[in-house]
């Protein structure tokens, strides 16, 4: 079973992370477009970009997360892979854990490195940075396991993808509320309730998406 | 192999609003083997997913005892692999005592990518996957499709050589499937 486990990841890493499924850095190159655009369109006023900024990353960082949610579950349930784990005695339930924990690498640290130049484009200070990196890293856990359970409930739907991204932003929005909230002076707080929500999340997410894929066997 | 048995009790089956079949029950022990035949459409392949344990029956149990391995029309082999790390990704899984894919006459393609496979060259990995995780049930759904005649000769030879190794084997196929003391299900006969 472990080895199992430890096989899926490989596999996953090699298909989420390293791209074999093509277009992994896809969501950074538009992470960074976004940190790039918004200084031109809202003019170089550093007091003004230092404020948003912070806000900005975030949007675009929840963005960003979005755009995979379509290779995520539903090839491996058009390519047979989930019945064929179930046959194994391999639950639902631990193969999307193990797919949330892939999905999580391929885009959080990638997008807590590239907030560095984010930061850079958008004049944050060194505290403001900080916070961010902190926030980010309390909440892409929870974006990655909501990208897993929304994509696995919109898997095989006529219009899934944009469906997902649709259902994730509502979802999404009490880890935004509370990540660029721990930016706002004596809002440091955010970051544990940001990470509070990643943990509801990820609690959620292996039995929610585990169900959702049994029910759309058919 | 360990004694295996697949039983089925007063099986119903619906799919949307149309009931397929009902009252269906089976009963099969070590060594035995079972085609399942009917028309388009008459639920064969959801009875292989429902005694795969997939799908949930409408009505009905199913008692399996033994692991259920499938071959169906989705291989569960990455399309964009070379076919043998595709096939490896299950060895490390299933970890089998022999590697089938020389016996299914794959060796000469492993290095290519399964995409780039014919839908029979597909079907043989997939029956090479099956024979590595080693179940003892076997589940196929249409093994013949794609597969050329002596594939198709090869594919019965190793259901026999399953069957005789204290193995079951549901075949759910419109075309004749030559096993030695075959029994036969006409799901017609169970249609609501």
């Amino acid at each position: 079973m472990n080895g199992a486990l430890v096989t899926l990841l490989r596999r996953d890493i090699a298909m989420l992370v390293l791209g074999r499924r093509s277009g992994a850095v896809l969501p950074i190159l538009f992470f960074l477009s976004v940190a790039m655009l918004f200084p031109f369109a809202i003019g170089p006023d550093p007091a003004l970009l230092a404020r948003t900024g912070g806000g900005v990353i975030w949007v675009a960082a929840l963005l960003a997360a979005i755009l995979p949610l379509d290779r995520l579950v539903e090839p491996d349930i058009e390519l047979g892979f989930f019945d064929q784990w179930a046959l194994r005695e391999l639950s639902e339930e631990w193969t999307v854990a193990v797919r949330v924990l892939a999905h999580w690498l391929s885009f959080g640290p990638p997008l807590m490195l590239a907030s560095l130049p984010a930061a850079a484009l958008l004049g944050l200070d060194g505290q403001a940075l900080r916070t961010v990196e902190l926030g980010l890293l309390a909440g892409t856990p929870g974006l990655a396991a909501l990208g897993v359970t929304v994509a696995a409930l919109t898997a095989g739907l006529r219009g899934g993808t944009a469906l997902a991204g649709l259902l994730v932003i509502p979802l999404a929005v009490p880890l935004l509320v509370f990540g660029a909230g721990s930016l706002a002076p004596g809002g440091e707080s955010g970051i544990a309730l940001t990470g509070a929500v990643s943990l509801v999340l990820l609690a959620v997410a292996p039995f929610a998406a585990g169900a959702a894929i049994r029910s759309a066997r058919g | 192999m360990q004694a295996c048995r697949l039983i089925a009790h007063d099986l119903a089956c619906r799919r949307g609003d149309r009931l397929l079949f009902r009252g269906l029950s089976l009963s099969l022990s070590a060594g035995e083997a079972l085609q399942v035949a009917g028309a388009n459409g008459v639920g064969k392949s959801s009875l292989i997913r429902i005694l795969a344990g997939l799908l949930g029956p409408y009505a009905g149990t199913v008692e399996r005892s033994g692991m259920a391995g499938l071959v169906d029309d989705r291989h569960a082999l990455d399309p964009q692999l070379p076919l043998g790390r595709a096939l490896a990704f299950w060895q490390r899984i299933d970890r089998p005592a022999e590697h089938a894919a020389s016996r299914l006459g794959l060796q000469d393609l492993l290095d290519v990518p399964v995409r780039y496979l014919s839908t029979g060259q597909k079907k043989r990995a997939a029956l090479a996957r099956l024979i590595g995780q080693g179940a003892p049930i076997w589940l196929l759904d249409e093994p013949l499709n794609g597969l050329d005649t002596d594939a198709a000769r090869l594919a019965e030879t190793l259901a026999a050589e399953h069957c005789a190794g204290g193995g079951i084997c549901v075949v759910a196929s419109h075309q004749p499937f030559a096993l030695p003391a075959l029994k036969r299900l006409d799901l017609a006969g169970f249609a609501a």
